[in-house]
């Protein structure tokens, strides 16, 4: 029992990742010596201003990228090319248009080599829980974006992952579709008395949902050579609901103490951009 | 579907144009010194009927064109899907190859007939081959094409959902080349037929281009044409089977106007 108190979900260690530029002598350094570790069923956020090597981090922690410096562990493991415990939900429309949204869901499932029996109860099981039962012959273009992150939520979590990657899945969902799939992503990942919730690693330029959402608040500092400047804990009362909890007082309080500390970022990375367009031209 | 009543117009006009060219046709090819170069659309008319009803003689000449039509279109267009794909996962092999691609696609590949001919005899095969080298590099260049311009995060997608490199290939590579390849079925389609036509063309006992020459030969302009008209018909057709197909498998890919009439 003992080392599974030391067990992280994920962990990284000193962290740097370096990308070689067009034409420029010195390498791009999105993020330097980051180190974080998420527990078991823990919900971590990460918010910083744009251009700060958020989505860097969140692919070097998939294993879809490999960091210029430092180590990744998953579950006390090195780890090597894909985390196989790992499910990524990505910004843009990742589902696959040549499928429908049943083929979608059951992808993962194929992959992993489930009896066909198997395969079709799991798939309708997961496209009723995320509400999309009775759309599974649409095709990705037929549905809304919400239905399309419903489907691409199902994806993720047909395959029952340890940890769960989310790069601001929601960001182009309206307001309320937003919330309500907020919402439906923490009861969905939510433990229960049989089995922990999963550990998730949130991107997020969004301070509210941020918050609202998560258990832990990690701020990244402006690019490049981003690093973890602040570390918030959350600790407004669970279960909750994304809509409701922004009323209470210490959600504001929290908001205030985190967006002090952000909105400087915030300013940086402004000012940088500006410059940055001085020199090259309007940016489009 | 029901027709609208734009599209009955659009038909009855294009029928009216072709009936119009056809009269302008026969009215120009009255003087007998034009019949000699243009035809008289009644004889040609006659010929077909012949060739088709009365004597039944063309199907054999048609049969062996459509077969190395076929032949060469499958052969070709699998071969460049395969070939595609595999350049398209193996940048270095492609890298390496690329000017050797070059050359033989720039080079004009119909002038291979002769050598064709050597190789394989005066049968099917040399016009298959033919017809092949035009098909291939087509299906090849947009398969090619549409592998390296598969979406980065449907491919990251796949594989953060434990795809391996084979299911890769046959469940992301392939669905999203299948789209690229249709757009250049219709242009194989087309140049299978020139491929195998030129072929039987250049030197043959059969087919509808050796039926060509013989008329041609004869100066009997009016059987060129109708010729000419027989294969025009079955390429349409053809084209039109892939756009069969087309529509069959790539019911996935978003149209224009999407509502639906209730």
């Amino acid at each position: 029992m003992l080392n599974q108190v030391n067990q992280y979900s994920l962990e990284l260690k000193d962290v740097s990742c370096a990308f070689a530029t067009h034409g420029i002598e010195d390498s791009y350094i999105a993020v330097k010596d980051i180190s974080l570790q998420i527990k078991e069923g823990e919900f971590v956020s990460i918010v910083g201003p744009t251009g700060c090597g958020k989505s860097t981090l969140l692919n070097v922690a998939a294993g879809l990228l490999e960091p210029s410096k430092g180590q990744i562990l998953s579950f006390d493991k090195p780890l090597k090319g894909i985390n196989s415990r790992a499910g990524y939900m990505f910004q843009s429309d990742a589902l696959m248009p040549w499928c429908n949204a049943r083929d979608n869901v059951a992808m993962g499932l194929k992959f992993r080599k489930f009896s066909a029996k198997e395969l079709n109860e799991m798939t309708e099981e997961w496209l009723r829980r995320v509400g999309m039962n009775g759309f599974g012959d649409r095709y990705p273009h037929q549905l809304s974006g919400g239905m399309r992150k419903r489907i691409a939520l199902a994806q993720t979590l047909a395959l029952d992952p340890d940890i769960i990657l989310m790069d601001e899945p929601f960001s182009a969902l309206d307001i309320q579709t937003r919330q309500l799939m907020e919402n439906e992503v923490l009861a969905l990942c939510s433990g229960n008395a049989t089995k922990p919730g999963k550990s998730i690693l949130f991107i997020t330029h969004d301070l509210d949902e941020a918050i609202a959402m998560s258990d832990r608040v990690l701020i990244l500092s402006a690019g490049p050579g981003s690093k973890i400047i602040g570390e918030f804990n959350i600790d407004l009362p669970k279960p909750r609901d994304v809509a409701e909890i922004r009323n209470q007082p210490r959600f504001y309080e929290l908001y205030q103490a985190i967006w002090t500390l952000l909105r400087n970022e915030v300013l940086k990375s402004y000012e940088l951009q500006k410059q940055a367009n001085k020199y090259n031209g309007p940016g489009v | 579907m029901k027709l609208s009543r734009l599209n009955i117009y659009l038909r009855l006009f294009q029928l009216l144009l072709l009936l119009a060219l056809i009269a302008i046709w026969h009215i120009a090819s009255r003087s007998i010194q034009a019949a000699f170069f243009i035809g008289e659309p009644l004889i040609v008319f006659s010929r077909l009927v012949d060739w088709l009803y009365i004597e039944c003689d063309v199907y054999i000449h048609l049969g062996v064109t459509l077969l190395e039509t076929l032949l060469a279109f499958v052969i070709g267009t699998t071969s460049g899907l395969l070939f595609g794909l595999w350049l398209g996962l193996s940048p270095r092999t492609a890298l390496v190859l690329d000017p050797f691609i070059k050359a033989i696609n720039s080079m004009p590949r119909v002038i291979l007939a002769p050598i064709f001919c050597v190789w394989f005899g005066l049968g099917i095969w040399s016009k298959v081959a033919l017809a092949i080298t035009l098909v291939f590099f087509i299906v090849f260049f947009n398969v090619y094409q549409g592998v390296k311009e598969v979406s980065p995060v449907i491919l990251a997608n796949a594989k953060m959902l434990g795809a391996n490199s084979r299911q890769l290939l046959r469940y992301v590579y392939l669905p999203s080349a299948t789209s690229w390849v249709f757009s250049s079925l219709h242009t194989a389609v087309g140049l299978a037929f020139v491929g195998a036509v030129v072929g039987e063309y250049l030197g043959s006992a059969r087919g509808v281009g050796y039926l060509i020459l013989q008329a041609e030969g004869t100066f009997d302009i009016n059987s060129v044409i109708a010729g000419i008209i027989l294969l025009t018909i079955c390429a349409l057709i053809l084209d039109g089977l892939v756009g069969v197909v087309e529509k069959k498998l790539l019911i996935w890919q978003p149209k224009l106007s999407q509502t639906e009439k209730i």
